[in-house]
């Protein structure tokens, strides 16, 4: 009996900076790390806000720090690169059929958008009244 | 066996979790993470927004939210160190992602029950 040997070649670490589409997948990817920030941060916020006005407060002066700014700044570029991609993905992901006939990949991006449009707006709405 | 079973709730965690964090995060990061706190616009009263967070509706989309968030955050990093980084400690990598995602959705539990708790 030989052993059986399969041949593997090795992939560089560096493969996704040879071309552009490569690394534009490796940043989507990599969109992953900031919702993760920001799942922390929202909770310290939600936190803050459970625990009392003054901590509220603190939170503020802490968020408004050079480097959670910077952090946020960045982490939102990668938000929309997500969530431009996400939308984009969509009608490839998942065939949605209406009446026997295949909906248009347009409307279901443009709808995606259209959600996108209302969620803010009513978040702003809660918000700020 | 029972990898068969898990998949597909974690295949589908993932799309619900982008889906969410695709449609809710830029406002709350333009709002939360640097309109209020840099004073671009003025900060919610407290009272305002500790009644709106404690409201029972906010705190079950919350708790989805972050659940959910957490776990396509830990999905898709998982395959980006096995694809992009061409890491291939695959169990290690899984552990660490996934219990990474655990620890965050025990902590939105937790935080959300001292919130609902204090109201």
């Amino acid at each position: 009996m030989t052993d059986l040997r399969l041949y593997r070649p090795r992939v560089s670490t560096w493969w996704w900076t040879r071309k552009r589409s490569y690394l534009l997948f490796v940043l989507r990817e990599l969109s992953s790390i900031f919702i993760a920030w920001f799942v922390v941060y929202l909770l310290l916020f939600v936190r803050a806000v459970g625990q009392s006005e003054a901590a509220y407060q603190r939170f503020l002066d802490w968020a408004s720090a050079p480097w959670v700014t910077v952090l946020n700044v960045v982490g939102l570029v990668f938000v929309l690169l997500h969530t431009v991609t996400w939308f984009n993905l969509t009608p490839q992901a998942m065939a949605v059929r209406m009446a026997g006939r295949p909906v248009p990949a347009f409307h279901i991006v443009a709808g995606q958008y259209t959600g996108l449009v209302v969620v803010s707006g009513f978040v702003i709405w809660l918000v700020t009244r | 066996m029972s990898r068969r079973r898990v998949e597909p709730l974690v295949w589908l965690m993932f799309s619900a979790g982008g889906v969410l964090a695709a449609v809710f995060l830029p406002i709350l990061i333009l709002l939360f993470g640097l309109a209020f706190p840099l004073g671009w616009l003025d900060p919610p009263d407290y009272d305002h927004l500790h009644a709106v967070l404690t409201y029972p509706l906010t705190l079950v989309v919350l708790l989805g939210l972050f659940v959910l968030m957490s776990v396509h955050s830990a999905h898709r990093f998982r395959y980006t160190l096995y694809d992009g980084l061409q890491i291939k400690k695959k169990r290690t990598v899984a552990v660490l992602c996934y219990g990474a995602a655990i620890v965050g959705s025990v902590a939105t539990l937790a935080v959300l029950w001292v919130l609902a708790r204090g109201s």
